[in-house]
């Protein structure tokens, strides 16, 4: 059984966008536009991808499943500094977020594909292709939040930084607080969604295999090998970014340095 | 002053007993040559947590009654984060004190227990204190050079002691 959506099935769902959007414009969250943006960019790369998936799945010349990998990797990098209110100056802001994604999800996507799936060829693009999604979507949300945490209340509490330098502490001391706060922050997500997993919500894969007519176990199984990676992967690319940036907002001297960080971007 | 203890960009280089600035790190030096700003911050929830040992006896020198290390950071006055601020400066056993207008917050009476304390752990330590103040009278209680800055130029004084 396939019930087909309609037009009106999908309108019906952005009526209730439109209205959020709506909504927010009218008590000043000032997300509306940002809201508006992503609804249609997902619309239409969800149909252009839709279409030309069947023939990505369908090669296996390596050059190219790299260059899709590489693309998904840099689009991934910057929509996090997107989503940054303040970011590293020059490529340093591009550089430590497709840096980060480069270890947390591309390293531990190979990882899994050399050891535990062993498909053949091993770069076979129907598993290496949804599994770099999968970690790349998780852990770009991850790293986003961790760091526009760790920058954001940095720049807050720059007097309570400056203190503790006066009282002799470390950069690394200065800012440890703020950076297990920023963890904290990036680490939610995954870790709701393992503790919440079964219990309040049904993983997409792992119900769709089910659904396709998989063994159920089967699929358990893969979901909990994805879920594993995932946290995997954000922990490690968050730890990368806070350790980096919080290495860059000061100068040899262990003094608070700003300057590296752009203004206040609204988007 | 903030040149001093090294958390502004600066130019000219400083020693303390022969060890230049720039040899050491920058949190070892400021362990050593410590600055109280103006104001002084406060993160955690009680005053007590900000201290590795808290002195209920050097808080009693400065004016404090027991109990000061459960407080709440949130209901200080300027003047007693001022006073609470000098403990915690002093626990790093700085050999150089950079104070700028440390009492502005003060009243009269804590003004001079500030000064009793600075003195007392100067001559102890020894250690010496470099004291920004507006007040002459109060540079003519604690000091034994003072130096003036006129547009821009310091000129020297010898106090009377």
């Amino acid at each position: 059984m396939f019930i087909k959506l309609t037009t009106f099935d999908l309108s019906l769902a952005a009526v209730l966008v439109v209205l959020l959007g709506v909504l927010s414009a009218y008590m000043k969250l000032g997300i509306s536009r940002q809201l508006y943006v992503a609804a249609i960019r997902t619309t239409i790369q969800l149909l252009l991808i839709g279409l030309v998936l069947k023939t990505i799945f369908e090669t296996t010349q390596p050059i190219f499943i790299m260059l899709v990998c590489m693309v998904m990797i840099s689009v991934a990098g910057w929509e996090i500094l997107s989503r940054q209110k303040r970011k590293l100056k020059g490529w340093w802001g591009f550089g430590v977020s497709t840096g980060s994604l480069f270890v947390s999800s591309f390293l531990i996507t190979l990882l899994c594909l050399f050891t535990v799936i062993q498909a053949d060829p091993w770069y076979h693009p129907q598993y290496a292709v949804p599994l770099l999604g999968m970690l790349l979507g998780n852990t770009m949300t991850g790293i986003a939040l961790g760091m526009d945490r760790l920058t954001q209340t940095a720049w807050q509490q720059r007097p309570v930084i400056e203190q503790r330098l006066m009282l002799g502490e470390s950069s690394d001391q200065a800012i440890s607080d703020i950076r297990s706060d920023a963890m904290r922050a990036g680490m939610i997500p995954i870790i709701n969604s393992m503790a919440a997993a079964g219990l309040v919500s049904l993983p997409g894969m792992m119900t769709g295999q089910i659904l396709a007519g998989a063994e159920p176990v089967e699929a358990v199984k893969y979901q909990i090998l994805i879920m594993f990676m995932i946290s995997a992967g954000t922990g490690f690319g968050v730890i990368s970014v806070l350790w980096l940036i919080s290495k860059r907002l000061f100068d040899d001297r262990e003094r608070l340095c700003f300057k590296r960080l752009l203004k206040q971007s609204a988007d | 002053m903030r040149a001093i203890a090294d958390l502004d960009d600066h130019e000219g280089s400083v020693s303390l007993n022969g060890v230049e600035q720039k040899n050491i790190t920058a949190h070892e030096w400021r362990q050593r040559v410590a600055l109280l700003s103006a104001e002084t911050c406060w993160w955690l929830d009680t005053v007590g947590e900000h201290f590795q040992q808290f002195s209920e006896e050097d808080a009693g020198l400065l004016g404090f009654k027991n109990n000061v290390a459960n407080w709440q950071v949130s209901r200080l006055s300027s003047g007693e984060k001022q006073r609470l601020g000098l403990l915690r400066l002093l626990e790093n056993e700085p050999d150089v004190l950079l104070l700028d207008e440390p009492t502005a917050n003060l009243d009269y009476k804590n003004t001079l227990e500030f000064e009793k304390f600075v003195t007392k752990y100067v001559d102890e330590r020894p250690a010496c204190a470099i004291w920004v103040s507006h007040d002459i009278d109060q540079l003519k209680r604690i000091s034994q050079q003072q130096y003036e800055i006129k547009n821009g130029n310091l000129y020297s004084e010898q106090a009377e002691v």
